[in-house]
């Protein structure tokens, strides 16, 4: 399983990246596959507000619907559209075309877990 | 070690199927293969090459005697005396009040004997109202789901990497009709019967852990045919698209047969009372109360179970079934409306957690393989 060590992550499967202040934000691929196929993503508009911890999407595998969480606070700003044809990228390629969205952050959030921190808690998880 | 008493059971199949790289999940007491990698691979390899299931959960409950027949008469809402042995039954039983304790295939193996095969949550039920139903008929009921493994083989490919592996002439198995053969050298009943909508076989293997020299045997006879290990995951949605009903979800013990639309397996005219036949017999006269329809999305978001169906506004039945089909590419769903619903008038929607998702009515089946 893929954990890349630059990223940050969420212990609700969200990874982060933050480049010039603008978060990326997607699920991980221990996220992706315990959901299966992803069929549906739901994504906050371009303008909305996000808070971390809270729910700002869904993802809809065959069997299941569940909460995005995003992992920082900020304004959205992109939101994947490729998405909207493809849901299936988010299995495929989950920390590259898979991504969900990008908000700008004022700060870094200071909570997120570490590639190795998150690696240890999907351990527990199996 | 042991193991606590609330672990889910591992049919005789678990290691191949951990080998595989399945996702196991807890289905009905058993630890089932959800998925082998994409569901939706597994659910278009059986509509274009062929998948292979372990079904090992389903219960097989033997009935053996020279009044097997009259028992099951009498137990079930079909007429299983006039099924010819080597052939097989879709049926119901029911309680007293007509509402459905499970569907059921039984097969005739015999003059004196029948195989019927149950669902994995049900086996307690039907194997204890078989025996209490069987009392006063000269007939032995035995629970032989733990000593049995069930592999079904599905698919347009199934006959032909079936056919080097068994004695059978497949050409001469007809749908809903079962034999006892051999199947890479392990004896078997050997059934032209599926829930996938696909042409296929189910093989009952017992003892069950012969099951893996059956399982490995398929597996390499199908490489080249393009067979995949499938999980349940796709044999809902296979069996959604067919518009077969699901215990629990369109068949439950408040509906009777014919507000599931299956009044069919209902057989009035067979001799002698049956077990619910009072309250089937009103049931079939009083107008239906509800309908099973088919509703396909406009949208993307999958369609699920619990879900509102509205017409024009107002809510008019309830989604028993739904999700993402493979085939349409569209999200499909199976609900019940009321009986007397005009569904060719108004605009449905469904209610997907507080959103409208446009839909259209559609009669089931969805898919129809062309045969």
């Amino acid at each position: 399983m893929s954990v890349p060590t630059e990223l940050g992550y969420t212990a609700k499967h969200e990874w982060v990246r933050i480049e010039d202040g603008v978060a990326t934000v997607g699920i991980t691929e221990f996220a992706a596959e315990s959901l299966g196929d992803i069929v549906y993503v739901e994504l906050p508009d371009a303008g909305t507000e996000v808070t971390a911890g809270e729910t700002c999407g869904e993802v809809e595998s065959t069997k299941s619907v569940s909460d995005i969480y995003s992992p920082v606070d900020g304004e959205v700003v992109e939101v994947n559209e490729a998405l909207e044809g493809a849901p299936e990228t988010v299995n495929s390629a989950p920390y590259g075309d898979g991504w969900l969205f990008r908000a700008r952050v004022s700060e870094e959030p200071s909570d997120l877990l570490s590639a190795e921190e998150y690696q240890a808690l999907t351990k527990d998880e199996e | 070690m042991s193991e606590p008493a609330s672990a889910p059971r591992a049919t005789a199949l678990r290691e191949i199927h951990e080998q595989s790289g399945a996702t196991l999940v807890d289905f009905a007491g058993w630890l089932m293969p959800l998925r082998y990698s994409s569901e939706t691979a597994e659910h278009k390899a059986v509509r274009e090459a062929a998948g292979l299931f372990d079904l090992s959960h389903m219960g097989e409950i033997r009935l053996t005697g020279p009044q097997a027949a009259e028992a099951l008469d009498h137990a079930l809402v079909g007429h299983l005396s006039k099924v010819k042995v080597g052939r097989a039954r879709y049926t119901m039983i029911t309680a007293a009040d007509g509402g459905v304790l499970d569907d059921l295939i039984v097969y005739r193996l015999g003059e004196e004997e029948y195989l019927v095969v149950a669902n994995a949550a049900n086996v307690t039920v039907v194997a204890d109202a078989l025996t209490e139903r069987a009392k006063g008929f000269d007939v032995e009921v035995t629970d032989e789901s733990a000593e049995y493994a069930l592999i079904a083989v599905q698919g347009p490919r199934a006959v032909d990497i079936l056919a080097p592996l068994t004695d059978a002439d497949l050409d001469g198995i007809r749908y809903y009709a079962g034999y006892e053969h051999t199947v890479a050298g392990v004896p078997v009943l050997l059934a032209r019967t599926g829930y996938t909508g696909e042409d296929g076989f189910e093989i009952f293997v017992r003892p069950s852990d012969r099951a893996p020299q059956v399982w490995k045997a398929l597996m390499t006879a199908g490489a080249e045919h393009g067979l995949v290990p499938a999980g349940l995951s796709a044999r809902d949605t296979l069996r959604m698209e067919a518009g077969m009903p699901l215990y629990g979800q369109e068949l439950t013990a408040d509906l009777t047969p014919f507000d599931a639309g299956l009044g069919r397996v209902v057989k009035f005219d067979k001799p002698g009372d049956f077990v619910g036949r009072a309250a089937l017999e009103e049931a079939a006269r009083t107008a239906r109360e509800r309908r099973l329809i088919g509703l396909v999305s406009r949208g993307r978001r999958p369609l699920r179970r619990g879900q509102d169906v509205l017409r024009d506004g107002a809510v008019v039945g309830t989604i028993t079934s739904g999700a993402p089909s493979p085939t349409l590419g569209r999200p499909i769903a199976m609900a019940y409306v009321d009986g007397d619903l005009d569904t060719t008038a108004g605009t449905f929607t469904v209610d997907v957690r507080g959103r409208g998702e446009d839909v259209d009515v559609v009669e089931l089946p969805f898919y129809k393989r062309q045969s």
